[in-house]
């Protein structure tokens, strides 16, 4: 199925602000995010497991164990610093 | 009900938004409200501009679904939140936080609370340009800490 990935901040200056990935059902934002890491030498960089990030599905903060369901919203982004 | 979160890049009129937030209340007897600016420096470095971004409509949420579990934890009559979002400043105003209620104590908390939550579970980005280029700001874990005195995990901050 098809997995529209939005980034925010510094995750989208490096990857651009959405991309769009096949991913098997019963995918989690985990093996998503892993998934991703394979794209290019710079997803390896911002998504790598050494930096804490933040996600959410259908525009819900979440954990990366969370299955994602068919025609769902992710969004990977860095920690929040608003107020 | 009146528009409980704002969003934008508009400045807000403290006397305005507070007046809004209690007007035709006469149960209201304390109003409490929180303003964020823009700081000129930061670890005595210049800050010349600050950039605000935002993940729309998930950040509209997130606020509603606060100020939600602040209706049920305080008792308080009524809440709002403007976020500004952009290119501000040093000095301008960024967020509001107002809260009504009949006494004071349960407005502090709510406020409070409100902030607590806002800063480490809605969806902003603030990036800070210096003298020396452009860098996104840091999540604190004091921030964490602040919320989980309300018995709220977070782990946003290193």
């Amino acid at each position: 199925m098809n997995v529209q990935v939005h980034y925010f901040a510094s995750l989208r200056e490096a990857l651009g602000a959405t991309e769009s990935v096949e991913v098997a059902a019963g995918t989690t934002l985990a093996g998503l995010r892993d998934l991703l890491l394979a794209h290019s030498p710079r997803h390896a960089e911002v998504l790598s497991r050494g930096r804490l990030l933040r996600c959410a599905l259908d525009q819900r903060l979440c954990d990366e164990s969370t299955v994602i369901a068919a025609g769902a919203e992710v969004a990977f982004f860095p920690p929040v610093t608003g107020g | 009900m009146s528009v409980r979160v704002r969003i934008g890049p508009e400045d807000f009129d403290l006397s305005a938004e507070v007046a809004a937030l209690h007007a035709g209340d006469g149960a209201v007897g304390a109003v409490v409200s929180f303003v964020g600016l823009v700081r000129d420096r930061q670890d005595g470095q210049g800050i010349s501009r600050m950039e605000l971004e935002h993940y729309p409509g998930m950040t509209e949420n997130a606020i509603e679904a606060m100020i939600d579990a602040a209706q049920q934890r305080f008792q308080i009559h009524a809440a709002r939140v403007v976020h500004r979002v952009g290119v501000l400043e040093p000095l301008e105003q960024i967020v509001l936080v107002a809260v009504s209620a009949a006494h004071r104590g349960q407005a502090f908390e709510a406020c409070e609370f409100l902030m607590d939550y806002l800063k480490t579970q809605a969806p902003f980005w603030k990036k800070e340009h210096t003298a020396d280029g452009a860098r996104w700001v840091d999540a604190r874990s004091s921030d964490d800490t602040a919320l989980q005195r309300w018995g709220v995990a977070s782990a946003n901050g290193l």
